[in-house]
């Protein structure tokens, strides 16, 4: 390889797996991490979140195989800990492959699945030579799911868990994910990151998700991220929106030490629509970011961004959101709102608006809030007779559950709030369970 | 006991700009169990401060004084104690929690004071049966409990769900803080009958109001006149009647 001095972090925790590859969407990407290196501060994209975590470790690739007892076990416990996932159809990947013996046998009429490593394609959404970590994914990938739903089926929802187990050493895997929904077709995916034992070993999950929701088409994609601090989670997700399509998507990060889930959605068509909605609950040291780039590059298109964070001892949260609205698209309507609970002196947002507008005839607003819990509101519970920490914890729930509840699939939407309430008791302890 | 409350001497400061600013300046007030009595008094005059000292607001400091409560010192109790106790204010303006479903607010409230008590908590069945018979009783409709706390609630709907807890929670010392404030005739009828509901030998209410009427409804053991951070006149019923009638001027000149 032809290495010429890297402006960016070293490449050695990935450099021999870098060498000698030879489908040329992998060298080309190589070619690009070796001439840029992975992203320092420096780099205006990654200014609030460092890659230090993959400093100084060599990440090999994951072992063939895995332990097939301890997997189903953990299997049947996220089903059983996630009421109403047990019966939708599901696609199970372990260490970033693809687990036959995991997912179900047949989906519903109208959806096609293969592997990507059966039936490899890196599709043209992605640009390796502007995002190193998708460049990262591109020379690396070696499984993933792909997923098509043909036209107007309404294919209903599809569980995708992602487990991390047997992590001896320092692994790394880059799954590479692809999603098509019809014309006036509809799905829901339901993805599920965790970590199924815990280890001394680090691991990173790069995972590449492109989904191209055709006209009149909807994606929900929801995705709750529950790594062991073991792990550095960092996603990217790239949507096509045509014409009259939605893509619903929301990400709950509640786990790994450091975390980013990078979306870059265009919107192609007239009145097509986007929701990059999320929730972050972070504590000890743990970094989670949500950035998101969303391209209005047709009239009469909505999008709508709604991020909220609780942080606790040294957490830090990232929000980037930037909105580009091309002179085509008049009419746009966009909206981005990141607000912040911090619920100790040592923890931190940091959030970047950016707006770029070159329409003349669009509605765009954004905020940004910060804040600790109302006094008011905790004066009001506690003078009902609720505790001090308890009237804490309802209130820190209440401020998340309001973002999900901007989640219209009601299974999701459901699994969303089982997810945060189980975190939220693991965290601060049990809430009184009612009705 | 012959006294559920007695306040002695109350004083209490709130922080203005870095300077104390004292609100209270010596209560003294005895409310015997099962009474209802009124406070009037002009806007300014600490009516609110008092009410939220008692229920254990920490904006306000009180410098000296004591209150007691069934013989215990209230004043050292945490807000969660003095409700467990049987405490309950209900606000002038009850506070909205949004993404907080009323119904779980309630259960939470009632079954917090119910452990602290020592009595059993309710299920889900048997919380639902006691919500449905209060919220009828109170005309509301049961979509409020499937609401966010006052969230969108219009101000009678507000007053209404203070009544609806205060009925759930069973206090034996209420204090209705202007509760009667922005209702409408039929709304100020059914808030009256939601206090009247709870009278017993075990229940004493302290309602703060600026208007007869719901005196009328009420029909208060004793009224008192609080100005300037003081009770400075304390009689029957016939004294809401005359400040009614005469507003509270004369008061004031005597007390100057």
């Amino acid at each position: 390889m032809n290495v010429i001095t890297p402006i960016g972090r070293s490449l050695t925790p990935f450099a021999a797996r870098l060498s000698g590859l030879k489908d040329a969407d992998r060298k080309a990407a190589a070619g690009e991490l070796a001439r840029v290196g992975l992203p320092t501060p420096h780099v205006e994209a990654w200014h609030y979140t460092n890659l230090r975590a993959l400093s100084g470790r060599v990440f090999s690739a994951p072992a063939a195989g895995f332990d097939e007892a301890a997997a189903q076990k953990a299997l049947a416990g996220i089903l059983a800990d996630n009421g109403g996932l047990a019966g939708l159809p599901r696609l199970v990947l372990v260490n970033g492959a693809f687990a036959p013996s995991l997912s179900s046998a047949e989906f519903p009429a109208g959806i096609v699945f293969t592997s990507f490593a059966r039936s490899p394609d890196f599709g043209t959404q992605t640009a390796p030579d502007r995002d190193a970590l998708v460049a990262l994914n591109t020379a690396l990938a070696g499984d993933g799911i792909r997923l098509s739903v043909k036209p107007h089926v309404n294919a209903g929802r599809i569980v995708f868990i992602s487990l991390a187990m047997g992590l001896e050493e320092d692994i790394s895997f880059h799954p590479r994910h692809a999603v098509e929904v019809g014309e006036g077709a509809r799905l829901s995916l339901i993805e599920i990151a965790v970590t199924v034992e815990k280890h001394a070993g680090a691991y990173l999950h790069n995972p590449v998700l492109t989904s191209v929701i055709a006209e009149g088409a909807h994606l929900t994609h929801v995705k709750i991220q529950h790594e062991a601090d073991q792990a550095v989670h960092l996603a990217t997700v790239y949507a096509d929106v045509a014409s009259r399509a939605t893509y619903d998507s929301f990400t709950l990060g509640l786990g790994s030490v450091l975390a980013r889930h990078e979306v870059h959605v265009t919107l192609r068509g007239d009145h097509a629509g986007v929701h990059v909605n999320g929730a972050q609950l972070l504590g000890g040291e743990q970094v989670g970011d949500i950035t998101s780039v969303i391209t209005h590059g047709a009239p009469d298109c909505i999008s709508r961004q709604t991020v909220r964070n609780v942080l606790t001892d040294r957490a830090r949260a990232v929000f980037q959101g930037k909105v580009l609205v091309e002179r085509v698209a008049q009419k746009t309507d966009g909206y981005q709102m990141n607000q912040a609970l911090l619920l100790s002196p040592t923890s931190e947002i940091d959030a970047k608006p950016e707006l770029e507008i070159y329409a003349d005839d669009v509605k765009c607003s954004h905020g940004a809030t910060v804040g600790a819990l109302d006094e008011d509101q905790l004066f009001y519970l506690r003078s009902r007779g609720v505790p001090d920490a308890q009237a804490r914890q309802m209130l820190v729930e209440a401020f998340l559950v309001e973002t999900v509840d901007l989640v219209e699939d009601e299974t999701a939407h459901v699994i969303l709030l089982q997810a945060l309430e189980k975190a939220l008791t693991e965290r601060v302890g049990a809430p009184e369970k009612t009705a | 006991m012959s006294e559920l409350l007695k306040i002695s001497g109350l004083h209490a400061t709130i922080d203005a700009d870095g300077t104390p600013k004292e609100i209270l300046r010596g209560i003294d007030l005895v409310i015997p169990p099962g009474e209802v009595h009124a406070i009037m008094g002009p806007n300014g005059c600490g009516k609110s401060t008092l009410s939220y000292v008692l229920a254990g607001r920490d904006d306000y400091e009180v410098t000296s004084g004591s209150a007691l409560f069934s013989g215990k010192d209230l004043l050292t109790m945490e807000p969660e104690e003095r409700a467990a106790a049987g405490l309950f204010l209900a606000f002038q303006s009850p506070v909205e929690l949004p993404g907080v479903n009323n119904a779980n607010f309630l259960r939470t409230a009632v079954n917090a004071v119910r452990r602290a008590r020592g009595e059993p908590e309710l299920d889900a069945v048997g919380f639902l049966k006691a919500v449905r018979a209060a919220t009828k009783n109170l005309s509301m409709a049961d979509d409020m409990l499937k609401r966010n706390v006052n969230v969108g609630f219009s101000g009678g709907e507000k007053k209404r769900n203070e009544v609806l807890q205060m009925t759930m929670l069973q206090p034996t010392l209420a204090i209705l803080d202007e509760t009667d404030s922005g209702l409408d005739v039929d709304a100020l009828r059914i808030v009256a009958e939601g206090v009247q509901n709870l009278r017993s030998p075990n229940f004493s209410a302290l309602v703060i109001t600026h208007h007869q009427k719901l005196l009328d409804y009420l029909g208060p053991d004793r009224v008192h006149v609080m100005a300037k951070g003081r009770i400075i006149r304390s009689g029957g019923p016939e004294l809401a009647k005359q400040i009614n009638e005469e507003g509270y001027a004369a008061f004031l000149k005597e007390a100057a």
